[in-house]
């Protein structure tokens, strides 16, 4: 510890730290552009020059570490001087075009310049201009001559987006911030770098020239997308969300946000919005009064109960429905008479339903993935699924972690992966066994007799031995795992791994969600159908919330046919989508920045929020429609007159951390190795896919990340199959098929072709696993 | 792309790093490539980056920033004058005018004929000598007044 005085203010501070730290610790602010709490010290902008007594000249405060006895003053006349005669400098060659710059109102330049900048300029000759170049469809740098070449952008590239796309090239004056030649900014956390420019030279493309920052409203929000539950800052003019910005929170997002989270906004703006209750007659849909079609919904949901059964009704929802709504769904459903609910719509493997404790989770905090020493993935396309539970993962190998990975494809984490295992989806749990065999082996632990079996191979026995030297373990399991067919397998091996080297076991949570869901009850208890199982055997009515039938399912071939057969489907979703070909009433309901709710996160973390906005047109919000829905039915319990009111009923008497519990039971081990012998499926979801806010998003779509989806398979596939990349394909799966592009893929295992599920363009096949022919088409060159 | 000679040379530089501190021999590595290729395409340095493991782009920090790299085909007799302040103050752009008019170029220029590349430099830490030019990279002139340029660009002929 050192103790040093800042400003006549007494600061006691680790030693290593640098005075700039000590300041904030003592509220006392010194300016500075290129340092970032988060990012490595530059030094390069000069702007946090303070005076150090001792000292013969003024000192940069970011990158001179604290002494015993320091005396510091961040506004004596010397420390001023040097303050003024840097920013003096850094106005040079910047264009001041404030009135026209996004960034004007929140510009970290603007705000020194009014402090420490002089009213006239003593430079009188040509100002520097940088002739500004394309990074893509999210990140403008059409201005950047308003450089002030403080390199955070190029930094947070480097440090935590784990890619360096942008880069300072040349020198002195001529130094520019650009991608090498004309390649796009492609990262899944590229617009961090927006957030981090000091000045306006890094811009939103989407936000451009849209509002001034002083115009926005801003209200907190919790993102509905991936499991983290990023915090938000909802920025609204006029009724409609005009940007979507971190709200900082340590423990979750930290100051930053997936680019996701971030642009997924303009898909609530999208003109697919349902804004209207519709009904379809006689083959057509026309617009009605909510009254009319809630009546209409709840007499053939009531027709349907009293005639068929209530066991006809299914109902379905997404993950990224809020806690109430789910809540609400699985009552509605219930009192009814009918125990077909579930929102884990692309899961496939229900045999551990009944046998597991609780709630799946992460198993951990968040945070503390930071801190493992080992790190076995299992089954994750970590980085487009979780991008910053991937930047959490990335930071723990730089401080030394081992990462290793089991999984079906091989995809480029941006960090070091000390072993992994690449094998098709039906020898995913023989390889877990092996693990799990190798490190009793190491732990001189007994195993039962079907992982004894196992025969170890070089990967697995490394992998076990990664495992077996480390510390702080972590068996995570991702979106893959818990979509396989051996979900439930994968599930026990990994919980074994995890416990014979004392480590955590978790889940990543595919959805906002994925834990509420569970908290809400919204699955089938004791003889109710599972999703699989609602659309295998087809029901008579099926109630939608958020459910894009062909996008949001394991296998959208059989969801449409059982659709398509139903007498009725009551669809409640926020925008007017394929539904149309098959549903029966379409009720138009907020997304979640048009209500209150509330969403569980991985980590467990109730997060509720309120709407950031009024319901656009006469959308209403998915509880309250819900409720309405429940009187309609002459149900009794469906009086709420808040969401926190459904919110308190659907949590009360549960203690949520005691939930939350990732043990099963009684789920009987076959780790027999593969040997289908046929080509097998691999389907990612793609990050801009999946969910129904973001596949509106339409600079999302545009980016690389949103490209079509090709039939990815290894060069020898693609050879043995007499095609070459490049090649359309005709790939079919039980009674459909889609015409994709072949690509080569060198990383994925042979005997398996990867085809993304969650995309329009791939809706006509089956199962996101399992068997699949790939034919080549004679001519078919793309 | 490199030539297996220009790897195995790189390689040697990269040996003298720890392993997983490659990017120590980018320098080395892409004066090895400009000797072979004669400038740094974009080609070439993405050939640099892939074998250190390296962004292309911070390879490219490196290839822009230091004036001995050529990002542009240059002649064969490349002529880098100082022209930073303390070379500036005795003479260094004298020199550099000199030169433009007997060459007939400006700056980052080369002469139609393919011989002369004309190119602004930094301080070479000469500054005692000003003015000072650098002939390709390698051989440093000091006190180059026109009389010691005319000689020099009589050499070069
Ligand atoms: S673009 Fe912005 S963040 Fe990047 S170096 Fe320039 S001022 Fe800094
Ligand atoms: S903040 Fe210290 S030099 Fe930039
Ligand atoms: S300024 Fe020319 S050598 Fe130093």
């Amino acid at each position: 510890m050192a103790k040093i005085e800042i400003d006549g203010k007494q600061v006691e501070i680790e030693n290593g730290r640098t005075v700039i730290e000590a300041a904030h610790l003592a509220g006392i602010y010194i300016p500075h552009f290129c340092y970032h709490k988060k990012l490595s010290i530059a030094a390069n902008c000069r702007m946090c020059l303070v005076q150090v007594e001792k000292a013969p000249k003024p000192l940069p405060a970011c990158a001179t570490p604290v002494t015993d006895g320091m005396k510091v003053f961040t506004a004596s006349e010397q420390a001023v001087k040097a303050q003024k005669g840097v920013m003096e400098f850094l106005l040079i060659n910047h264009p001041l075009d404030c009135p026209v710059c996004d960034k004007g109102g929140e510009c970290e330049l603007q705000d020194l310049a009014v402090g420490y900048g002089s009213s006239a300029s003593r430079y009188q000759e040509e100002k520097r201009m940088v002739v500004p170049k394309e990074v893509g469809p999210l990140i403008s740098t059409k201005e950047m001559s308003r450089c002030i070449n403080c390199t955070r952008c190029v930094r947070f590239g480097q440090e935590i987006g784990g890619i360096m796309e942008l880069g300072q090239a040349f020198r002195g004056e001529h130094a520019e911030i650009m991608s090498f030649v004309s390649n796009s900014v492609d990262s899944e956390l590229s617009g961090n770098m927006i957030d981090l420019c000091p000045v306006g030279a890094l811009t939103s493309k989407p936000f451009r020239f849209t509002a001034r920052a002083w115009e926005l409203s801003h209200r907190r929000s919790v993102s509905p997308h991936d499991s983290l539950g990023s915090n938000l800052t909802v920025q609204v003019k006029n009724n409609r969300v005009m940007r979507v910005l971190p709200a900082e929170n340590e423990e979750i997002n930290e100051c930053w946000l997936s680019d996701k989270d971030r642009f997924s906004y303009e898909g609530l703006n999208s003109g697919e919005r349902l804004t209207k209750p519709m009904i379809k007659q006689n083959g057509a849909w026309q617009e009605v009064e909510w009254q009319a079609a809630l009546e209409y919904a709840a007499k053939g949901l009531r027709q349907i109960a009293d005639g068929a059964g209530a066991e006809h009704i299914g109902a379905l929802a997404t993950p990224h429905s809020t806690l109430e709504e789910l809540y609400l769904l699985q009552k509605l459903v219930r009192s009814v008479g009918s125990d077909n609910v579930d929102f884990r719509l692309r899961q496939s493997d229900f045999s551990a339903d009944g046998k597991q404790a609780g709630a799946p989770w992460l198993g951990m905090p968040i945070a503390e993935i930071n801190t493992r020493d080992r790190i076995l993935l299992v089954g994750s396309f970590l980085r487009k699924d979780h991008p910053l539970l991937a930047h959490r993962a990335r930071d723990a190998v730089k401080k030394g972690a081992q990462a290793s990975i089991v999984h079906s494809a091989d995809d480029d984490l941006l960090m070091n992966v000390a072993n992994k295992a690449i094998v098709a989806p039906d020898a995913m749990a023989n390889v877990l066994a092996q693990i799990l065999k190798a490190l009793a082996a190491e732990k001189q632990a007994v195993v039962e007799a079907s992982v004894q079996s196992a025969e170890v191979g070089s990967a697995a026995a490394a992998i076990a031995k990664s495992l077996a030297s480390g510390e702080r373990v972590a068996v995570l399991l991702g979106n893959f795992a818990q979509q396989h067919p051996q979900a439930a397998q994968l599930q026990v091996l990994g919980q074994q791994i995890a416990a014979l080297c004392g480590g955590k076991f978790g889940f990543l949570g595919e959805a906002a969600n994925s834990v509420g869901g569970h908290l809400a009850k919204a699955l089938p208890r004791a003889n109710g159908m599972n999703a699989a199982a609602m659309l295998a055997a087809p029901r008579k009515a099926y109630i939608l919330l958020n459910v894009e039938a062909e996008l949001d399912t394991h296998n959208p071939q059989q969801a449409l046919v059982a659709m398509k057969a139903a007498d009725l489907v009551v669809a409640l979703s926020a925008y007017k989508h394929q539904a149309t070909d098959y549903a029966d009433v379409l009720l138009p309901i907020a997304p979640f920045s048009e209500t209150s709710g509330t969403f569980v996160n991985t980590e467990g973390r109730v997060q509720s929020f309120k709407g950031a906005i009024k319901p656009l047109g006469e959308a209403r919000p998915g509880w309250k429609v819900l409720r309405v829905l429940g009187n309609l039915l002459n149900e009794t319990g469906f009086e709420y007159d808040t969401s926190e009111a459904v919110r308190d009923e659907a949590l009360s008497g549960v203690d949520v951390a005691a939930q939350l519990n990732n043990a099963v039971q009684g789920v009987a081990l076959e780790t027999a190795g593969a040997g289908s012998g046929s080509l097998q499926r691999v389907s990612d979801v793609p990050i801009y896919s999946a969910d129904a806010i973001v596949r509106r998003a339409a600079s999302l779509q545009n980016t690389r990340d949103a490209e079509a989806p090709c039939a990815l398979m290894h060069g020898a596939e693609l050879s043995r199959l007499g095609v070459h990349a490049g090649e359309q394909v005709k790939v079919s799966q039980g009674e459909g098929s889609a015409i994709l592009v072949a690509a080569a893929d060198d990383r994925l295992p042979q005997g398996v072709v990867r085809v993304a599920a969650g995309h329009a363009a791939t809706a006509g096949l089956g199962a996101m696993f399992g068997a699949v022919t790939v034919e080549p088409i004679t001519g078919g060159r793309a | 792309m490199l030539s297996q000679d220009a790897i195995q040379k790189i390689d040697r530089e990269i040996a003298k790093y720890p392993a997983e501190q490659k990017q120590s021999a980018v320098m080395a590595a892409l004066a090895i490539a400009q000797m072979e290729k004669g400038w740094l395409s974009t080609e070439t340095i993405e050939a640099v980056a892939g074998h250190l493991g390296m962004a292309p782009v911070a390879v490219y920090e490196v290839a822009s920033f230091y004036n001995m790299y050529d990002l542009a085909p240059v002649g064969k007799v490349k002529i880098t004058v100082c022209t930073n302040l303390p070379c500036a103050l005795s003479g260094g752009v004298h020199a550099a005018d000199y030169l433009k008019q007997k060459l007939g170029i400006g700056f980052n220029e080369t002469t139609p004929d393919g011989r002369f590349t004309l190119k602004e430099g930094e301080c070479m830490g000469a500054c005692g000598d000003a003015p000072v030019l650098l002939v390709n990279n390698v051989r440093m002139c000091s006190f180059m007044q026109p009389e010691q340029i005319d000689r020099l660009l009589g050499e070069c002929q």
